[in-house]
């Protein structure tokens, strides 16, 4: 589905001219595309690298709403800087590895229009025990909102207006320790 | 030394366009490309707190030195999730 993608961990080489098989591919553990998500999918990009070991995995799927600020919101366009974006996804997963060492994360952004109710954003979480999992899982999608280069336009009944929300800026600090807090209530 | 400028969201939509190429002299910077274009599209400089910038993909300051060939990019305010 995805445009890009970075391979999932453990997952297997894409057919090569060397093998005339399809091998089984792993869904990325980080991905940005148009095409529709499968949360089942950013589930499954985790379950390679130790199975038994984890007792949790949380997981969160952004929709588009019929309303914001008071408009009635008929669908959306998403755009992205598709290669900082995944950079910007590296980071969160990175800054997730520090703060919750137990903790990983798989997530999936798309892009182009999006109709009301469909999902724009999957990502999950999993770790030994459910706080952890919990607590990155909400700080990934804070952050996806602060640093992510992802733009939306919204179209709603008498016009459209880009969206612009937080200044991205990923050395921040105090926005990080926003998203921890966030992570942590 | 020629350098392209990639835009986003709105700032596309000012520029009327989302890829620029530009002369510019050695030494100049992003900051200094900025203030150029905000010359050329005046609409531009309500953004030039609120932007962030990039070159060759990954994030950098205003007053980082461009080279021969670089991608700059300028990022409005961003709103992904």
């Amino acid at each position: 589905m995805p445009a890009r993608e970075r391979p999932g961990e453990g997952g297997k080489a894409r057919p090569t001219s060397k093998s005339p098989y399809t091998e089984i591919v792993t869904p990325a553990l980080l991905a940005i595309g148009r095409g529709e998500l499968n949360l089942e999918a950013v589930v499954g990009a985790l379950s390679g690298a130790a199975p038994g070991a984890d007792g949790a995995v949380v997981t969160f799927l952004g929709l588009v709403r019929n309303h914001n600020a008071g408009r009635s919101v008929r669908y959306l366009e998403y755009e992205a800087y598709e290669p900082l974006a995944l950079k910007a996804f590296e980071r969160i997963a990175s800054e997730i590895r520090e703060r919750w060492p137990s903790a990983r994360l798989a997530l999936h952004h798309r892009i182009g229009r999006l109709d009301v109710g469909e999902a724009s954003v999957a990502i999950a979480a999993r770790s030994p025990h459910r706080g952890d999992a919990y607590a990155a899982c909400r700080y990934a999608i804070e952050r996806v909102k602060q640093i992510a280069p992802i733009w939306k336009r919204e179209f709603f009944e008498g016009g459209d207006v880009w969206i612009e929300g937080a200044t991205a800026d990923p050395d921040d600090d105090c926005a990080r320790a926003e998203a921890e807090r966030a992570a942590c209530v | 030394m020629r350098v392209t400028v990639k835009l986003f969201a709105r700032l596309r939509d000012i520029a009327g366009s989302p890829e620029l190429a530009r002369d510019v002299a050695p030494g100049a910077t992003i900051g200094s490309v900025w203030r150029e274009l905000a010359r050329e599209f005046p609409e531009l400089a309500r953004y030039e707190r609120s932007i962030s910038s990039a070159v060759n993909t990954d994030y950098a300051r205003m007053d980082h030195v461009l080279s021969d060939g670089d991608e700059v990019a300028f990022l409005p305010p961003v709103s992904g999730g």
